[in-house]
């Protein structure tokens, strides 16, 4: 286990610089230029020749393609992030600034969709076709076609203007997470509730749930005993890829409610081409993916003795 | 003493291609200590009948008749009654155990369930009761393997823990449903020694389904030969070997490698589409006009065999 847990950590590393590298490469051969993008937002006119070219000496965006790659390369493997264009700032306490923000609302909505897709999948498996299994096909139905910023818009008009229960935008409080947690929780919940039940259906049908049933078994313990562990894999998977996601934020429900996270920084920073910014975000954003996925990997060997990653150590 | 009697017990189940009928009109009875085999090829109902005893049937399924367990109908109890029943009266041991099992829970875990379920054994007394029941059914070092999983034990272990669950409770009836289909031949008459071993000593009536017939002999008394739902031949196992009455048995029994290996012609008919009057008739050299229109009754033909054919009419 140990060995493919380092196995799986030197490969994330690989990963990490790929996407990385790709971001640069993406950005360095689209048009628009850094110094012209930062120098206009931070001057407030077009800046003259002089300054852009002042800037791109500064910032070393003269040189060939290939030095810049490697020098990102050299300061990354000595643990430096750079600073960012447009604020000066090292990328690393920018990310750091606004990661908890983004960590805040990923688990809170991660935890919003779990508590609605879970038990209502396992609800709508056991009663198949009933009407609860068919309206919460349409809730969810619902849920996947309604874009985040609609909902996140009709929740701050009912929930924060009409009825004045939470703020309507912002960051602190336990009150300003709920309107964005709900807008992404929802929408996470409803594949994942359609997942949960159909997995369960899978279930259902297999033979060891009829020898549980033939013990004499009630259907709660052949459910939760026997029905529930088989049937979480498929949505453990679907959830660590979610996870990942959100970590490395959500530029849309940030930008609704001005919710200081990773994404709208990021996007901001592809905008001014903040070229330190982008691939240092990249590169931990990319981190998490990896170790989301990981943490996936191995809670399946908790759910299912069957997979094993240490084989070849066994004997 | 009758411990189980079924009495004129349908099956039917409704599909997209038409109503599967699969038990028509089924008579059984089991004695206490009886062993009853009954004989089929595949498709013609026998699991269904064994699954519609203990009510394991998917609630699509239209069920009739009696199924009479010590005098109660099991199929109109509460549900209640009959999880009372499964496992500690009425206990099954499925085939293909790899996929019977759960994977992600011990074999120890598994087999406890009924003793804890039904004798409210605690934990630790079930395990007790667990490694002395894997013992009987000689898996070697029991207290190590009840912590396996499934996945780690071999398709005759699988299977010795299978029946070692059917009997934890010492049920009054097993309904071993192709105990012994899917393993090697070796394992195979390990399987059967070990069952015959096992009921000798409980005095547990069984009722064993299988296609195979020499299972059938070693472990049963009495056989019924089941064609597409309905029961066409009843007797003890040495009235069917030595004088088997009904074409089908015939043609059953000359299809066997020691009696010549000679196939039955033709297929046997689906469930959804049964041909009319004797089932048995478009595969018959004997059949006559009258076996296409009329359905024959189960007829004595000796003190304890029956036959469903107008041949001893």
């Amino acid at each position: 286990m140990k060995k493919y847990i380092a196995k799986r950590l030197a490969i994330a590393v690989i990963v990490m610089l790929g996407a990385s590298l790709l971001s640069f490469l993406l950005l360095y051969f689209a048009p628009g230029n850094p110094a012209h993008a930062i120098l206009t937002a931070q001057l407030g006119h077009d800046p003259s020749l002089e300054e852009v070219a002042f800037f791109m000496m500064k910032h070393d965006l003269n040189n060939p393609f290939l030095v810049q790659c490697s020098q990102w390369l050299y300061m990354i493997t000595h643990l430096n992030l750079g600073t960012s264009f447009r604020t000066g700032e090292p990328v690393l306490m920018e990310f750091l600034d606004r990661f908890p923000a983004t960590f805040e609302l990923a688990f809170t909505s991660m935890l919003i969709a779990l508590l609605i897709a879970i038990p209502v999948g396992i609800l709508s498996a056991l009663k198949q076709n009933s009407i609860l299994d068919h309206s919460s096909r349409l809730v969810a139905l619902c849920g996947v076609s309604m874009p985040n910023f609609w909902l996140g818009l009709v929740l701050i008009m009912f929930f924060s203007l009409k009825l004045g229960w939470f703020p309507c935008f912002g960051y602190g409080t336990a009150s300003h997470l709920v309107l964005p947690a709900i807008t992404l929780g929802t929408g996470l919940a409803a594949p994942l509730m359609r997942l949960m039940r159909a997995s369960m259906l899978e279930v259902l049908r297999q033979d060891y749930i009829r020898t549980a049933r033939s013990k004499g078994l009630s259907e709660h313990l052949v459910m939760w005993k026997h029905g529930l562990k088989n049937a979480l894999i498929p949505v453990i998977t679907h959830m660590g890829m979610q996870t990942g996601h959100l970590l490395g934020g959500a530029v849309i429900v940030e930008t609704i409610f001005a919710w200081p996270g990773v994404g709208k920084f990021l996007v901001d920073g592809i905008y001014a081409r903040d070229y330190p910014v982008i691939q240092g975000f990249v590169l931990v954003i990319a981190l998490f993916f990896v170790l989301s996925n990981l943490a996936v990997d191995i809670l399946y060997t908790y759910l299912d003795p069957r997979i094993r990653y240490d084989v070849e150590n066994k004997k | 003493m009758t411990l189980l009697s079924i009495e004129n017990l349908n099956a039917h189940f409704h599909t997209e291609d038409g109503a599967v009928r699969a038990v028509n009109g089924i008579d059984l009875n089991i004695e206490e200590g009886e062993k009853l085999g009954l004989i089929g090829e595949t498709g013609c109902g026998k699991t269904v009948l064994g699954l519609a005893i203990l009510r394991l049937l998917s609630e699509n399924t239209k069920i009739e008749g009696k199924i009479l367990y010590k005098g109660k109908n099991l199929l109109t109890m509460s549900d209640n009654e009959i999880r009372k029943i499964r496992g500690k009266e009425i206990a099954m041991i499925f085939q293909n155990p790899l996929s019977s099992m759960n994977p992600v829970l011990t074999v120890g875990t598994q087999v406890a369930e009924p003793v804890e379920l039904h004798q409210h054994l605690k934990k630790q007394d079930a395990m007790r009761r667990v490694i002395e029941m894997l013992k009987s059914v000689k898996i070697p070092l029991p207290q190590e393997r009840v912590k396996e999983y499934p996945h780690e034990f071999s398709g005759g272990m699988r299977q010795r823990a299978m029946i070692a669950m059917g009997l934890i409770c010492m049920p009054s009836l097993i309904i071993a449903d192709e105990p012994t289909t899917g393993l090697d031949v070796t394992i195979q008459a390990q399987i059967v020694e070990l069952m015959k071993e096992v009921l000798r000593d409980s005095g547990t009536s069984m009722l064993l389904i299988t296609h195979d017939l020499a299972v059938a002999s070693e472990l049963c008394d009495n056989i019924a030969v089941m064609y597409p739902g309905e029961i066409v031949e009843y007797g003890s196992v040495r009235d069917l070997f030595k004088d088997p009455k009904h074409p089908y048995t015939r043609g059953f029994l000359n299809s066997l490698p020691s009696k010549g290996f000679k196939p039955i012609t033709g297929t046997s008919p689906s469930l959804i589409n049964l041909p009319k009057g004797c089932k048995f008739h478009p595969r018959c050299s004997l059949a006559t006009d009258k076996c296409k229109i009329k359905r024959p009754e189960l007829i004595k033909v000796g003190k304890k065999h029956y036959v469903r054919c107008f041949l001893y009419d």
